[in-house]
């Protein structure tokens, strides 16, 4: 009769109206919105969307009346929110299904309305090249992080990536060291994070920050001495081929995005999975995380707390140096000044929002290139609601996530947190 | 219970240490002077000293933690430089720390695990290591659950984690800091039994306390420490006053010089309080209580079972779910704590690092923590740092607060004289009741006998006093009742002079009557 | 006093002073000193310029930023660069080259930024007017006005342990407060200008607020809240020009209709000059600040909220409200920021009106060792560097991003003051030791 533990006779009962209910109401509030205020403004008209990149009438596509559609997503957004709250159970599933439902209704509002013409492929293609930068700053804050290292440092991280590509890219003639060379760039900033947060003890987000303007004064600088001086020989890294996977990049909406990219498209769905297996599965992520939640029972045991933590800021370096690239040789095919205009920052908002996992992350950056997709789109098809909103949507999520509104994100127990023996 | 499946282990390899002239200093601190020691194998050894003598830091010298300024260890004759824990445990040196080295979020056997984990080419091999944790605990009978989470395990239960984690590693010597401090009398008895068990299976162990029972029943040799020096060594049938005067380095008297009380109307009542701690459990699960005017009373029991929050819900520091306190028949159920604190209510906080003062701040600026936007130190918009500074001066001189100047930073100051800041400025307001949690926690004695006896005075001019310690002879000495809470609820109200063995079973939540 | 205290967060506050320095060993193992006979005046003055005080260490940090500046000049100029690659053909040509170019362009910042000795001349003998005298320093302080602000906006948070990185944002909203109402309304130039500059601190502290708020309510943390608002007012700026009100009809970008004259912040010396009252209101407002951290009630529970929140709980203080308070106070001058950008030397709203004063304010308040007479020097060092890196770009053909990274390398030296005593080997830090600590890096 050993206690093993806690006797929960003493846990109080949560009430009724969990975070999860919570959010079932605001999901079924939602529902009705698109399923009565929609439907009753939404013109009878069908909304039509194609299943391919292009939207030649030739194509394959399917349509559905507004009305209906407005009705029957809205109902979905609904059900998703009633099951949160009959079951007050998996939450990331319900709210998630239940946002796109209300955002699939949203959408075919609009197309209905303005009569505009969706290609679906070229939706989740884009989608996926804009969650690129995320994924791959995400994944490296991830890294970082989960051993105690708060990485603001990302933007500067990429930003260094992309001009690396490039300059260096540009100057030995190869692409594939360009590649290399934006690991290293994004590497370089890490060290002054590691250096400076490790052993001199400076606050983390204080460092980040600075070297995030650090990055931007000096890739600047060197951009406009340099680099516009000569285009010809320190500017012009070219596109990365495109390697489409024979077969699979046929699978309507989704093959283009997954298996018609760059290096980088697979690389950073290889990181995923690569991160969670490290994270979860081997020794060195266990040290990872435990150096991350209590460092002190990590040295006490022998790990070298420090020297792990230079590793892993490292290694957040290099692959967010990497994914650095992107800018400035897939979107691009050369570097600007400024080239990462803030993504950083939301690759730092979907590390949160992906609390801190490599999957939430991946899937938060899939969500924000989403959210950024369906803006660009909006205004393709001229639709009334301001791009400008649109564009607000992943940072406002963001609040909501570390406010505690739809579901606590908690960082690792050390996160920011110097460690001095003692 | 817990701990019954002893079983009889064959002998071991066993390890003979010495600490050779070890000196670790802080800064102008010593916090070990020259300190030489010898634990000879298969004996348990106790490190008996005060709080802030210098135990821990000896053993985190020894366990790689700290690098000393000087002195040697040597382990079976052969001098060692530990210069991390990784050379301890290499060396055969296990250690249970004071503050608990477990990684919450993680499982028990990752825990055990840790540092050491069976992996191949990198992978961690889950299985081995839940297998490891159930032969290691089997063997020694410290049953433990490998796949549960170390933050949903009570303390009990978190401390066998760790004896089982260096167990697992193989160690010859078990250093035990603190252990006690945070079981139960019965729990505490388990674990002496489990020592004694590890003994006989040859191990060594350096168990540290500062509580002479606990060393008496269990050590086989006794070194006191005071003050970073070795005052001496002892064996265990030497009387206990003996070994406290060793301690503290003179004969103490934990007894208070104070009349009889002569208790006056109901102060503060608290009825039906229920109050949750920060993992939403029921810390406070339907508290009644009475404090009346001029009288103590005091709350004994172990540390963690709700007397933090139940002062916290008074003070309006953490809300109440239900239940109401009033104040001289005023109802503050759910008042702020600045309105509680102005209502005439004193409050020595558990922890004054964390609660208590802001270091930063200057001695004076401390003094006035609780009054400085009112008259005479300041108003609503602007300080008056003259009022303020001739304030404090008084208040220094009146609370023998031992200072360069009233301008110097709080943190500066000893222990025991922080201490007196506090109580300085709790007792400067108009009072009706004052509140004190664990006041003279890792104080000097000197420092002790004042406060006690700052204590007893606000009693004798008509105050309710409520004193919360753990240190049952603290309470007994205070008090002119003692309430005992075991797991958020008072068991029983009852004099000062209860037997200690009845006390001791009443924090262990066991009332006379059902006992029997 | 308290006010003395470091500034930058050292790692274990709750730690008493002996802790501190344990946690950084590396500054406690003074060794006795050597006694080499009795100290001279000259070893005095070494001793104390030496010293590890913030100023010395300032100033060392911007000398070594500067150098480092040099090199990257010396790196990013096409003839300079090839003239390397014969250094050891002629070496002193090469030095020749390099130290030519960068005294070359460190004296344009310099002429740019404090004054120019050929204008002085020219007016000495009338070729030119007195008010090309002074455009330097009115440049100067110009640019350092809105930084004095956003950095005040950063520094008070940080007293009160809050990081407040929404600077930027705030002044957005600031900008939009301001803007409106100096676009808008239609009133004698005293009082729209007063109008305008309360709106852009109400609308500028709302921003703020908010986020004190999230803090106080949820414990949302306010470096995350902070970035993500600056996005969302950036958004919400490129929108809100679009509006019909605002939009100016006749011009295709992104921007609104221009203030007109009588919304303008007066300029303080001549009209041909830009100095206007922005930095008469950034003065004051850092005197005021100065005035409540050291003096004021509220001051007093910002300081003790930010060494101790629980103590400063226990206490009675409010601690919740005090954050929220806090954060609405700096967002207000975050927002004054902005709406001096707007009515002191934009004159319209644009989506880069308030430029990157919110960011560079972060880097002015650490700068500053945020301590309000710290942020006005860091404020008015910076408004110096950009005035001289924009007169740098147009004479010596060097871009003034330069600035931007000589501006983040002194930060991050003030930043690890360990590291600049490593560097100079202050006193105080053992060389030893320091240099120890170095290599294992
Ligand atoms: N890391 C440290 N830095 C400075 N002082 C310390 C440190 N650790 C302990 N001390 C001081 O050293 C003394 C001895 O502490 P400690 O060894 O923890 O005592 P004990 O374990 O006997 O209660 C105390 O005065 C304590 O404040
Ligand atoms: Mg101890």
């Amino acid at each position: 009769m050993t206690s093993m533990t806690v006797d929960n006779s003493l846990a109080l009962p949560e009430g009724y109206w969990t975070r999860t209910r919570k959010a079932g109401l605001i999901m079924v509030l939602l529902g009705l919105i698109a399923a009565v205020y929609l439907t009753a403004i939404v013109p009878n008209e069908p909304a039509r969307f194609f299943l391919g990149e292009t939207t030649a009438a030739s194509g394959a596509s399917f349509s559905i009346n507004g009305k209906v559609g407005t009705l029957i997503f809205g109902l979905l957004t609904i059900a998703c929110g009633a099951l949160l709250i009959l079951t007050n159970k998996r939450f990331g599933l319900y709210v998630g299904l239940g946002l796109a439902f209300f955002v699939v209704a949203a959408l075919i509002w609009q197309i209905a309305e303005t009569g505009g013409q969706v290609p679906l492929s070229s939706l989740s293609k884009i989608t996926m090249e804009k969650s690129l930068p995320l994924i791959f700053g995400a994944i490296a804050g991830v890294l970082c992080e989960r051993s105690g290292v708060v990485n603001v440092a990302i933007e500067g991280q990429l930003l260094t990536g992309a001009f690396f590509a490039a300059l260096f890219g540009t100057m030995v003639g190869s692409q594939w060291f360009g590649l290399v060379a934006a690991a290293i760039g994004g590497a370089l900033i890490s060290l002054i994070l590691a250096w400076l947060a490790i052993r001199f003890l400076v606050d983390q987000v204080v460092i980040g920050v600075v070297l995030n303007a650090l990055a931007l004064g000096l890739t600047g600088f060197f951009y406009e001495q340099v680099m516009r001086e000569d285009t010809k020989s320190f500017n012009s890294p070219g596109l990365l081929p495109v390697w489409t996977v024979p077969g699979l990049s046929e699978i309507p909406i989704i093959g283009p995005a997954l298996f018609k990219g760059t290096i980088l498209t697979y690389a950073a769905l290889l990181l995923v999975v690569a991160a969670t297996v490290a994270l979860f599965r081997t020794r060195w992520g266990l040290r990872t995380r435990a150096v991350g939640e209590h460092p002190a029972a990590a040295d006490t045991v022998g790990i070298k707390v420090l020297g792990l933590r230079y590793v892993n800021v490292m290694i957040a370096g290099l692959v967010a140096g990497f994914g650095g690239a992107y800018f400035s040789m897939v979107t691009a095919s050369s570097f600007t000044k400024n080239i990462t205009g803030g993504l950083g920052f939301i690759a730092l908002a979907a590390m949160i929002f992906g609390r801190w996992h490599p999957v939430g992350a991946f899937l938060a950056a899939i969500f924000f290139g989403f959210s950024s997709a369906l803006s660009s789109l909006l205004q393709a098809i001229q639709s009334p609601i301001p791009s400008d909103f649109l564009a607000m949507l992943p940072y406002v999520a963001t609040i909501f996530a570390v406010a505690g509104l739809v579901g606590r994100s908690r960082a690792p127990a050390a996160d920011g947190k110097p460690y001095v023996k003692g | 219970m817990l701990f019954q499946h002893e079983v009889h282990i064959a002998l071991e390899a066993t390890l003979r240490l010495e600490l050779r002239g070890i000196t670790k200093r802080f800064g102008d601190l010593v916090a070990n002077d020259d300190i030489s020691l010898t634990v000879e194998p298969g004996e348990i050894h106790a490190l008996l000293g005060e709080n802030g003598a210098g135990k821990s830091t000896l053993m985190n010298v020894l366990y790689g933690l700290l690098q000393p300024d000087s002195g040697e260890i040597l382990v079976d004759g052969k001098a060692i430089k530990i210069k991390g824990p990784g050379d301890a445990i290499a060396a055969g040196i296990g250690m249970v720390h004071q503050h608990f080295m477990l990684v919450p979020v993680f499982t028990v056997a990752e825990n055990v695990m840790l540092g050491a984990e069976p992996a191949k080419a990198g992978f961690l091999n889950h299985a081995a290591a839940s297998d490891l944790v159930r032969t290691v605990s089997l063997k020694y009978g410290l049953p433990l659950d490998p796949d549960a989470i170390i933050e949903d395990l009570p303390i009990g239960i978190q401390q066998r984690v760790e004896i089982v984690k260096a167990l697992t590693r193989n160690v010859d010597l078990l250093i035990l800091d603190e252990p006690t401090a945070v079981l139960t009398p019965q729990e505490t008895d388990e674990l002496l039994g489990v020592m004694r068990g590890l003994r006989d299976a040859g191990k060594s162990i350096v168990f540290i306390t500062h509580k002479l029972r606990e060393v008496k029943a269990v050590a086989d040799r006794i070194t006191v420490i005071r003050r970073g020096k070795v005052v001496g060594s002892a064996e265990p049938t030497a009387p206990e006053s003996e070994l406290a005067e060793l301690m503290v380095g003179r004969s103490v008297v934990l007894e208070v010089p104070k009349q009889t009380s002569e208790p006056g109307a109901a102060v503060l009542k608290v009825s039906g309080l229920v109050v949750a701690d920060d993992r939403r459990h029921r810390a406070v699960d339907g508290v009644d209580l009475e404090v009346r005017a001029g009288e103590v009373l005091g709350i004994a029991g172990v540390q963690g079972n709700g007397q933090t929050e139940l002062v916290e819900a008074i003070m309006g520091l953490r809300p109440s779910l239900t239940g109401s306190v009033t104040l001289s028949g005023q109802d503050i159920t759910g008042w702020a704590t600045r309105r509680v604190l102005r209502a005439g209510v004193g409050y020595v906080p558990e922890d004054r690092s964390v609660d208590g003062l802001v270091k930063e701040f200057s001695l004076a600026e401390n003094l006035v923590l609780d009054l400085y936007d009112t008259e005479p130190f300041g108003n609503r918009f602007a300080l008056n740092p003259r009022a303020i500074n001739e304030a404090a001066q008084g208040r220094v001189e009146e609370f023998d607060i031992r200072s360069q100047s009233e301008q110097q930073p709080v943190g500066s100051l000893s222990g025991g004289n922080q201490q007196k800041v506090i109580v300085a400025r709790e007792m400067s307001r108009p009072l009706k009741l004052f509140i004190a949690s664990q006041p003279t926690r890792g104080v000097d004695v000197g420092s002790i006998e004042f406060i006690h006896r700052r204590i007893v005075a606000e009693r004798d001019v008509g105050s309710a006093v409520l004193v919360v310690s753990s240190e049952l002879d603290e309470v007994v000495a205070l008090a002119d009742r003692i309430a005992v809470m075991y797991r958020g609820r008072i068991l029983a109200v009852v004099p000062p002079n209860t037997p200690r063995e009845t006390l001791g079973l009443l924090m262990a939540g066991i009332t006379p009557e059902a006992d029997s | 006093m308290s006010d003395e205290q470091h500034p930058i967060p050292e790692p274990s506050p709750d730690k008493g002073p002996a802790h501190a320095e344990a946690g950084r060993p590396y500054l406690t193992t003074e060794k006795p000193g050597k006694h080499r006979g009795d100290p001279t005046l000259w070893d005095n003055f070494k001793k104390e310029f030496y010293a590890d005080n913030t100023f010395t260490v300032t100033l060392f940090a911007i000398v070594l930023a500067l150098i480092f500046g040099g090199i990257l000049m010396i790196i990013g100029d096409a003839d300079t660069r090839a003239q390397w690659g014969y250094f050891f053909y002629q070496p002193l040509k090469t030095l020749e080259a390099s130290w030519d170019l960068v005294s070359k362009a460190y004296t344009d910042m310099f002429k740019g930024a404090v004054v120019n000795p050929d204008t002085v001349n020219r007016w000495y003998w009338d070729m030119t007017t007195w008010q090309q005298v002074f455009r330097p320093i009115s440049e100067t302080l110009t640019n350092a006005a809105p930084l004095i602000l956003t950095g005040l906006a950063v520094a008070i948070p940080f007293r009160a342990g809050l990081f407040n990185i929404g600077g930027q944002g705030q002044a957005i909203m600031g900008a939009i407060g301001g803007g409106t109402v100096g676009i808008l309304l239609k009133l004698p130039a005293p009082i729209v200008i007063l109008l305008a500059i309360l709106a852009g601190a109400l609308l500028g502290g709302l921003w703020g607020l908010l986020v004190g708020v999230l803090k106080a309510k949820t414990g949302a943390h306010e470096v995350i809240v902070t970035i993500m608002l600056n996005y969302i007012a950036l958004y919400f700026l490129f929108w809100y020009i679009r509006q019909a009100a605002i939009d100016d009809p006749n011009r295709s970008e992104l921007i609104s209709k221009p203030v007109p004259d009588s919304s303008i912040f007066p300029k303080l010396i001549d009209p041909a000059l830009r100095v206007n009252l922005g930095i008469l209101l950034a003065l004051l407002v850092a005197a005021g600040v100065a005035w409540l951290l050291k003096r004021g009630t509220f001051g007093f529970e910002l300081r003790a909220v930010g060494y101790n929140p629980n103590a400063a709980g226990t206490a009675g203080i409010k601690v919740g409200w005090t954050l929220a308070l806090t954060m609405g106070l700096a967002g207000a001058l975050a927002g004054l920021g902005g709406t001096t950008m707007v009515l002191g030397t934009a004159g319209n709203l644009t989506g880069e009106v308030v430029g990157q004063i919110g960011f560079n304010g972060i880097l002015v308040a650490l700068l500053g060792r945020v301590k309000p007479w710290g942020v006005v020097g860091a404020g008015l060092l910076f408004g110096a560097l950009q005035a001289g890196g924009a007169a740098m770009q147009t004479f010596s053909g060097i871009s003034n991003e330069l600035v931007t990274a000589i501006q983040a390398m002194i930060v991050i030296f003030v930043a690890a003051p360990l590291l600049v005593k490593a560097v100079f080997r202050l006193r105080k830090s053992p060389s030893a030791a320091a240099s120890a600590a170095l290599a294992k890096g």
